[in-house]
């Protein structure tokens, strides 16, 4: 317990900053809905300006902007990046933190077994991301609510969407927790979390791209796609289980590489 | 019973040596002094005995118990000071301590400020304000503040003035004789001589001698200096005699055997003056590692 408020207590100012940032960016993005619905025709011609594959890439083709719950499937894919960055670097810098700070020496030699250390740090971050996740559920809702420009609002999608974000901040968390114990030694943890990310981003766009389904498998992007979510008004099962499989061995590898992880010292 | 065995551990990081076949063990009660010049080993083995690393092979027990299997438990009366003391940087010293605190069973609360008090620590500073000197006075009070049957030291003295230097040595020899080992891992050997019954010596990852401090400097040898007119260094030619300086009229050397040798061969001469001493442990040291 006090190793997880410890934890809590470090990245309170981090849980608050990415819970900001997100609720001006669901904000901003909302309140130009306005614009999109007035003009319907001049959101076509836009759409139809931009190259193909453009659209494709970035998995744009089958929203419609002039509804509010397309609007918001383009907003909801510049959360999903928020997001992911958010929860690779917690992922990358869980244990590897201490390491470079040279503080694993102090928390190490306490009377403190080592599983007990990464549950509890994995169940803090877990907890921030949660955090983070509410204020998006409620960010969402407020401002759908008022720039929703009178249409109807189709709940039970925007529920659906919200609710892949639990299996996708979770898959960047132990997906980099484990990559940073892969490692003899993490010096600095955005490089390893944006190569994540924008790793797996952009092997989606590419997937979609060459209309190539190997690439994107391994993809959460693909996997949790906020048009196709949209378009279906449910998750695409088979896909979220590789998520979902690829969350649990990451898991399982962590634990293993980390009970006999070497603590190198600080001379 | 011993506080802590060693059997034979060895520990490589890769294909570089950290230790080779270690073996020792230390007495309940003990000073133990661990010496050795950088880089010979002596953190790796403070590190394998409190399961921040794993060994290639052998084993540790502490308490009669396996190091890496009973760490957790061990843990709770083991206090350890780093040779290099890093803690969080935003925390102020007072949440770092009790932060400390928090993973014993005991209440530490009244130890903690006791010893704060003692090390003239202020406990409202935060970490990152704090000089290396300051730094390690957190990492004092923070290895003592749970009253640890075992205290492992790992070249405790670096950055703190000669003033408090005298306060620790004085704080760790009323620890010893409220029952706690000590384990004392240094290369400053004036502060090993001062404060340990017994002493390891370890050179490029292997234990070299295991000695009483007495015997270490008593039965070994003596340095010999001798002044006369004319006297001939050529007589002291016997066995036993080491490293011959001529200086002005002056003749030292080491000398290890029956005293009497000496005393039968200056009685011959006009002596000015006649030193019989120990050798310090910095010259024991230094015949080591020749």
């Amino acid at each position: 317990m006090n190793i997880y408020m410890h934890e809590i207590k470090a990245k309170l100012q981090s849980i608050l900053i990415w819970s900001g940032s997100l609720c001006v960016l669901i904000l901003v993005f909302l309140s130009m809905f306005q614009v999109f619905s007035a003009e319907t025709a001049m959101v076509t011609e836009l759409m139809a300006s931009f190259p193909e594959e453009l659209l494709i890439a970035f998995g744009m083709t089958d929203m419609d902007w002039s509804t509010i719950l397309g609007f918001y499937g383009l907003v909801f894919t510049f959360v999903q990046i928020c997001l992911a960055v958010q929860a690779a670097n917690y992922g990358v810098g869980l244990v590897s933190i201490e390491e470079t700070e040279w503080t694993a020496d102090f928390l190490l030699s306490k009377p403190v077994g080592r599983v007990q250390i990464l549950t509890s740090k994995l169940l803090a971050a877990v907890t921030s991301l949660a955090i983070t996740q509410a204020v998006v559920w409620a960010s969402s809702f407020l401002f759908l609510n008022i720039f929703r420009e009178g249409q109807e609002l189709d709940a039970k999608t925007v529920v659906v969407l919200l609710l892949s974000m639990i299996v996708f901040q979770l898959f960047f968390l132990t997906v980099g927790l484990a990559i940073s114990l892969l490692v003899k030694r993490v010096r600095n943890v955005l490089p390893y979390s944006m190569a994540l990310v924008f790793g797996l981003y952009i092997l989606n766009a590419f997937g979609s791209l060459l209309g190539e389904e190997s690439l994107e498998i391994l993809s959460p992007f693909k996997h949790f796609a906020p048009s196709a979510i949209i378009k279906h008004a449910a998750w695409d099962w088979p896909l979220m289980m590789i998520s979902v499989a690829l969350t649990i061995i990451s898991v399982i590898a962590s634990y293993m590489l980390y009970a006999r992880r070497n603590i190198s010292s600080a001379v | 019973m011993s506080i802590i065995e060693v059997n034979h551990l060895t520990k490589y990081y890769g294909k570089s040596r950290g230790i080779v076949d270690v073996s020792f063990n230390v007495e309940e009660g003990e000073i133990f002094g661990f010496i050795g010049p950088n880089g010979a080993g002596k953190s790796t083995t403070i590190r394998l005995f409190l399961s921040l690393i794993f060994p290639t092979d052998g084993d540790a027990k502490v308490f009669g118990k396996d190091c890496i299997q009973f760490g957790p438990e061990l843990r709770q009366e083991i206090g350890y000071l780093p040779s290099e003391v890093f803690y969080y940087e935003g925390m102020k010293v007072l949440d770092l301590l009790k932060y400390s605190a928090s993973f014993f069973k005991k209440d530490c609360t009244k130890r903690l400020h006791d010893l704060a008090e003692l090390m003239e620590l202020d406990l409202n500073r935060r970490i990152s304000d704090l000089s290396y000197g300051n730094r390690k006075k957190v990492g004092i009070v923070q290895g003592l503040l749970h009253q640890p049957k075992l205290i492992i030291l790992d070249e405790p003295t670096a950055g703190l003035d000669p003033l408090m230097q005298h306060k620790f040595f004085n704080l760790i020899r009323e620890e010893n004789k409220r029952g706690a080992t000590i384990f004392f891992s240094s290369h400053i050997l004036g502060e090993v001589q001062r404060m340990c019954n017994r002493v390891a010596i370890i050179k490029e990852g292997s234990i070299t001698e295991i000695k009483d401090m007495k015997t270490l400097q008593k039965d070994q040898y003596k340095k010999i200096r001798v002044t006369a007119d004319g006297l001939d260094d050529d007589i002291f030619q016997v066995e036993g005699v080491s490293e011959i300086e001529r200086e002005n009229g002056t003749v030292s050397f080491f000398f290890k055997g029956d005293i009497n040798t000496i005393t039968g061969l200056v009685s011959k001469e006009t002596l000015s003056d006649l030193t019989i001493e120990d050798l310090t442990l910095e010259e024991i040291f230094m015949h080591y590692y020749e």
